[in-house]
């Protein structure tokens, strides 16, 4: 039956059977080939004894290097850990005013602060910082709630109208047009009023005399604000909602009521003194002086020096 | 004439099969798949009410018999064109999604047409219309001519066929519809995987009768890759399918395997599906289509045997490598890495062989743009399975998990050796199947050629880096030991790597628009008058007798 023959081109003998035209040739296993699969047969045979490979009745084989995923994570974990301790132990010993002061420490705040940013508040304030309508910009100089190290770091504690913490930072403006508290047409003349302070519109009379009777106790007579209550400076080009004349109506006619979590309790302190100094340092940090109304009087929980 | 009302009838419960469920559905994807059935048996009872002779039937002759001195290869011509439409079809939604990832504004604000829900459409498009189609029609042509003997049972090969473009239909929708039960690569839901169960039930039996009834004293090599394919497609798609619906007319279900049994169980289907359908089935499709392009014996008989034993045992074990470094027990990713490791030198023996038989006509690489799409093909495959048990070796897959690394190596293996040596396949079959010369256009051929390979360059290599780039920005430490990058920042960095992948996509769309012409063409009946691609050297100086020249 076997039809064997001398393939021409190549020399090699055929195996002798043929489908549709096909035959084969008696061509042996090439070497080369059989030399590396025995290798991988060898290696895998190796790797096999060395890491845990089989599962018997209650458990696997341990491997004779006792190996194990979670042992390696839980090294690497207590290696890195290790690593950190004492400048996180100095970090947690330095009163975080004094910081900014230390090149190195400052140094090691800036890095933990920046990778704990990135996991966290990135969200948010974006890659950069830099945030976007409704998010403030931590870049700049102008700070709802005051830019030194040790009010952000109370910023980050208790956060920004965080729903169920005593001290967390809080005030309420007006919906002065849903609570029907000034007209549309009143609204209208105070928003010129307010872009009038850095310039963006014509003085209004109308407006002036608006801000006066209602805005003036937080946001004050100029219009710069007060970081007591978190007011926003008025007078300035930054707008945490935008600065278009609709915009500012919008946020008249119904108040924004801006939301930052309380991270105290979600992480660490160190994390967080470290967070205080990462954002303090990305360019409108404000010099710690020490007042004399220090916050010791913490009863109202936003007290500002 | 009893067997045409005996078949009729068949259709017509059905089709009140299927009304019935539609009336009952709870939920709109069910009710939209159950109109899908109902009129899938419309059509069929349709065509064998109007497809029949009544004279010949009332006459007493059942049908007309076939004649039974030529092969069967009706449903091949029809998966010739099915097999290039849905190619086209998975591409462009591939390039789609592609385009999505680089803008993510494309993603048009619709549910249907999000990402989440087109992705699953492109894999499915590529891998089971046009793979499966290929890999059906393909081993329809091959049993019946290594077997030299027609295909047994015509008409179950039939429902075969086109039940298993219903499957396709049903499938694409579904995702469409968000239909889904969260599987990759087995995303239909539970009465879609009961209807493929049943199509391929029958697939098996026809190719075992046919294996049955062959008059060669042997099986042909093609013919143990295929059945295996068969098989293990069954048994994977059985285990990993087996879920409880809700309701019997909702189309939700749950699996029966949870939390890393079922991921094991998933990635055991996911990584054989890659084995057994795009390996296994296509290594079928090569062990045909190169000897007989190339008129070549295969290279060795041996090496086919021990690769074939190899290859199908070694790599039903490798599955857990996709879960490195997840819940699953360290002992099971041991056997998963090492299993894949062994897999390599088994994986390379299709590679030996396919290249090897072209000892004796290398040449044919300059002259026949066909054989230079296998030797293509053959390459990505070799380059592919090498790549594979690399990116298993536990070092490795810390780096590449979770990157577009494993996004370029599939696409390397599904580009570059999956469709390479379709696209050569269905142009040696168009010809025959349509009793032409040639193809209409042989220039056409080498276009495609050099478009898909290019595509697949652009393609691979732009995930190669972009792969490799995200995994290190990953682990990417400072000197204070803190990681260094946001998630944000790895998506905006890779931003390049999507467009030049998009190009890359864009060639290989190309290539497929310009197969479908080629073969439209050929199949009309059309002639390209063309250059010949290759000739013999002409130098009109040589052609002369040689004088003798004067000293000077």
């Amino acid at each position: 039956m076997a039809n064997k023959r001398i393939d021409e081109p190549t020399g090699v003998e055929t195996v002798g059977h043929e489908w549709d035209g096909i035959e084969e040739l008696n061509n042996p296993l090439p070497r080369w080939w059989i030399i590396t699969w025995v290798l991988t047969i060898l290696f895998s045979i190796g790797y096999m004894v060395v890491y845990p490979a089989w599962p018997l009745i209650s458990k696997g084989t341990e491997g004779i290097w006792g190996w194990t995923s979670r042992g390696q994570l839980a090294n690497e974990t207590k290696a890195a850990e290790a690593a950190r301790a004492t400048t996180l132990a100095a970090l947690a010993a330095t009163p975080i005013e004094q910081i900014p002061g230390d090149p190195k420490l400052l140094a090691a705040a800036k890095a933990g602060g920046k990778a704990a940013f990135l996991v966290n508040c990135v969200q948010c304030h974006g890659s950069g910082a830099a945030g976007s309508i409704g998010y403030p910009n931590l870049n700049d100089d102008d700070w709802l709630w005051g830019g030194n190290v040790k009010d952000i770091e109370f910023t980050l504690l208790h956060g920004i109208r965080q729903p169920g913490h005593d001290a967390t930072r809080t005030s309420l403006m007006p919906s002065f047009g849903q609570d029907g508290l000034l007209t549309a047409a009143q609204i209208s003349d105070v928003a010129d009023h307010v872009l009038s302070l850095s310039g963006k519109a014509a003085a209004n009379a109308n407006g002036a005399a608006v801000f006066a009777a209602n805005c003036v106790a937080c946001h004050g007579t100029d219009g710069k604000g007060l970081r007591q209550f978190g007011a926003p400076n008025l007078a300035d080009a930054i707008w945490l909602y935008g600065g278009k004349k609709e915009q500012v109506t919008a946020s008249i006619h119904k108040a924004r009521a801006g939301v930052m979590p309380a991270w105290g309790g979600k992480l660490d302190a160190v994390t967080i003194k470290m967070l205080a100094v990462y954002v303090h340092s990305l360019g409108g940090g404000e010099d710690f002086s020490e007042a004399p109304t220090t916050p010791a009087a913490a009863d109202t929980g936003n007290a500002q020096p | 004439m009893e067997s045409v009302v005996a078949r009729a009838g068949w259709w017509l419960v059905a089709l009140f099969v299927a009304i019935v469920a539609y009336a009952n559905a709870v939920d709109a994807g069910f009710a939209v798949h159950m109109v899908v059935f109902a009129l899938a048996a419309l059509a069929g009872l349709v065509i064998k009410l109007t497809g029949t002779n009544y004279k010949l039937a009332t006459a007493g002759f059942g049908k007309l018999v076939p004649d039974q001195g030529k092969y069967d290869d009706d449903l091949v011509r029809w998966g010739v064109i099915l097999t290039t439409f849905w190619g086209v079809v998975g591409f462009l939604a591939g390039l789609y999604i592609a385009l999505q990832l680089a803008f993510p504004v494309l993603n048009l604000g619709f549910e249907y047409t999000t990402f989440g829900r087109l992705r699953p459409l492109h894999t499915s498009a590529v891998i089971f219309a046009f793979g499966g189609t290929a890999l059906i029609s393909t081993s329809f042509y091959i049993v019946q001519r290594t077997c030299r003997t027609r295909l047994a049972l015509p008409g179950l090969a039939k429902f075969v066929f086109w039940g298993y473009q219903l499957f396709i239909v049903l499938a694409a929708t579904g995702y469409l519809l968000g239909v889904t039960q969260g599987k990759e690569y087995a995303e239909p839901e539970w009465y879609v995987d009961l209807w493929l169960t049943l199509v391929w039930v029958a697939y098996l039996a026809v190719f075992v009768v046919t294996l049955i009834k062959r008059t060669e004293p042997h099986i042909y090599v093609a013919n143990w890759f295929f059945l295996s394919f068969i098989l293990t497609v069954a048994m994977l798609h059985l285990v990993n399918n087996v879920n409880i619906p809700v309701s019997i007319f909702g189309s939700r279900s749950y699996p029966l395997w949870a939390g890393v049994q079922g991921a094991l169980v998933q990635w055991w289907y996911g990584h054989n599906a890659v084995g057994f359908f795009l390996t296994a089935g296509f290594l079928a499709m090569m062990y045909y289509f190169v000897p007989k392009q190339a008129e070549r014996p295969v290279y060795s008989y041996r090496l086919s045997i021990v690769h074939f034993w190899s290859l199908i045992f070694l790599y039903i074990w490798a599955g857990p490598h996709h879960l490195h470094y997840t819940a699953l027990p360290d002992w099971a990713q041991t056997l998963g890495m090492v299993f894949s490791v062994m897999l390599w030198m088994p994986s390379w023996g299709g590679m030996i062989n396919g290249l090897m038989t072209l000892n004796g006509a290398w040449d044919k690489v300059r002259t026949d743009p066909i054989i230079r799409m296998m030797v293509i093909s053959v390459a990505f495959y070799g380059m592919s399975t090498f790549e594979g048990p690399m990116m298993s070796i536990k070092s490795v897959n810390s780096l590449s998990h979770y990157t577009d690394w494993t996004i370029g190596h599939v696409h390397s293996g599904a580009l570059g050796w999956n469709g390479m040596i379709t696209f050569s396949a269905i142009y040696f079959l168009a010809p025959r199947l349509w009793g032409r010369s040639r193809m209409y256009s042989q220039r056409m051929i080498n276009w495609h050629f050099w478009l898909a390979t290019l595509g697949i360059v652009f393609y691979a290599s732009a995930m190669w880096v972009a792969g490799i780039m995200q995994g290190l920005m990953w682990r990417e430490y400072g000197a204070d030991g803190y990681l260094v990058n946001s998630f944000a920042e790895t998506v905006a960095a890779l931003h390049p790597m999507y467009l030049l992948r998009a190009f890359g996509g864009v060639l290989y769309l190309t290539g497929g628009i310009i197969m479908a012409y080629n073969v439209w063409q050929t199949i009309a009946g059309n002639l390209r008058q063309e250059e010949p691609l290759y000739q013999p050297e002409y130098s009109a100086d040589a052609d002369r007798p040689l004088t003798a020249v004067p000293a000077e």
